[in-house]
């Protein structure tokens, strides 16, 4: 495996990486059947960099595009590209992605699921690391380095609200959990099979929820710093009337998640594929 | 026989016809007009002896009767709208499984049509396969068209 790549197209070179890697860093555990999953909505621009960085990075694991009802091009793109395609009849939200790329994964007999957006945000380089820390949890979240969350421009209010969630969820965790809203995530066969039954549908549900969820379970959720870059795609602007909701569906999101009813364990098998 | 008797009296019945011609139809399930059936039958007894609203006020000690009328009313309807968000809400979940499925199905469809040789045995192209390391990522198709 070459993971000294000199060029990626559309990539940042990642120095914390390729330190990481000269101080003997992890190579990608050739054991595990790994699969990554990238849902996509409307990504043309971008899912093509990243379904190639995926592969030049880490060249063992599937992939599977999950394309939330794109009316782009974004799905043609990545059939071309001859990834598998799960195409949503509409659109259904990063929940909806998630849940269908985890229940392929149960049903293929996947050992890990990695959840890597399409917008070209999480390095794939971080992968190995991310799924060496599975050893010692069900669910691996990554998460920016912390000199980056600062350097990071956002809002005092949408620092708030980041902060709220992500002081609850440490002390539910037992370990520091800096950034819930990471959707750059590696889970286990525990905890995808937790997440191919349940996996929240609502905004800041398929992050923060899924992962009181998988507390809730029993699941063993940890952190694990990475890079992450500037999206490839326009960005939303920040607004403080944007970011006092985002605070508003934040804490929504958390108590709705703090008081529901989840199951205790994860479920048995229950989208087996009948033989 | 006072208006609003007759008023009453319109109404329920109206209520009452259109349950059972939306039950003949089809249109209604029997849970749904259950509970119709039973707003429309509470609306015909009050028409009917409206000395009943009256009472009922003066045992509860409501001074206008018809503003007890109108907190039963508003709280049927208050119950009624939340069940049917309820119901929404399992609708939304229930297609939203299909959705996924459907999707899902159509991934396998397409990769049996695609490749007939490998359709005993539904799977992924298998991950222990050792892929040629590409060099670039201009190059990176190892799966086969």
């Amino acid at each position: 495996m070459d993971l000294e790549l000199t060029e990626v197209p559309g990539a940042a070179r990642c120095d914390a990486y390729t330190s990481l890697v000269r101080s003997g860093g992890e190579l990608l555990d050739p054991g595990r059947r790994v699969l990554v999953v990238m849902p996509a909505y409307n990504e043309q621009d971008s899912i093509g960099a990243a379904i190639a960085e995926v592969r030049a990075t880490n060249p063992t694991v599937d992939l599977l595009v999950v394309d939330d009802g794109s009316a782009d091009a974004t799905a043609v793109i990545a059939e071309r590209a001859g990834v598998p395609v799960c195409r949503l009849p509409y659109n259904l939200g990063v929940g909806g992605a998630m849940r269908a790329g985890y229940r392929y994964a149960v049903r293929h007999d996947y050992d890990v699921v990695v959840q890597i957006d399409a917008d070209g945000q999480h390095d794939p380089r971080y992968l190995p690391a991310l799924v060496a820390r599975l050893d010692d949890a069900d669910l691996v979240i990554g998460v920016r380095f912390a000199d980056q969350a600062t350097r990071y421009e956002v809002s005092r209010i949408r620092r708030l609200a980041m902060l709220v969630l992500a002081r609850t969820l440490s002390r539910m965790a037992h370990t520091r959990l800096t950034d819930v809203t990471s959707g750059f995530r590696v889970a286990n066969r525990r905890a995808a099979r937790l997440f191919a039954a349940h996996y929240p549908a609502e905004y800041l549900g398929d992050t923060v929820e899924s992962t009181v969820i998988a507390l809730r379970a029993g699941c063993t959720v940890a952190q694990h710093p990475v890079q992450m870059r500037v999206r490839q795609g326009g960005r939303a602007s920040q607004t403080p009337l944007r970011a006092s909701l985002y605070l508003c569906r934040a804490v929504v999101a958390l108590v709705l998640a703090l008081v529901r009813d989840w199951p205790e364990a994860p479920p048995p098998a229950r989208v087996e594929e009948p033989a | 026989m006072s208006a609003n008797v007759v008023l009453g009296l319109i109404g329920s019945v109206v209520v009452l016809v259109a349950i059972v011609e939306m039950m003949r139809r089809h249109r209604l399930r029997e849970k749904y007009a259950v509970i119709w059936f039973f707003v429309a039958a509470g609306v015909l007894t009050l028409a009917i002896f409206p000395g009943l609203l009256t009472g009922t006020a003066g045992l509860l000690g409501v001074q206008v009767p018809v503003n007890l009328l109108f907190f039963a009313g508003s709280l049927v309807l208050l119950v009624l709208t939340l069940q049917h968000s309820y119901e929404l809400g399992r609708l939304e979940e229930k297609t939203r499984t299909l959705a996924e499925e459907l999707a899902l199905l159509r991934l396998e469809i397409a990769r049996h049509s695609h490749e007939p040789e490998a359709a005993p045995s539904p799977g992924p192209p298998r991950a222990t396969v050792p892929p040629p390391v590409p060099t670039s990522a201009s190059s990176p198709n190892r799966k086969a068209p």
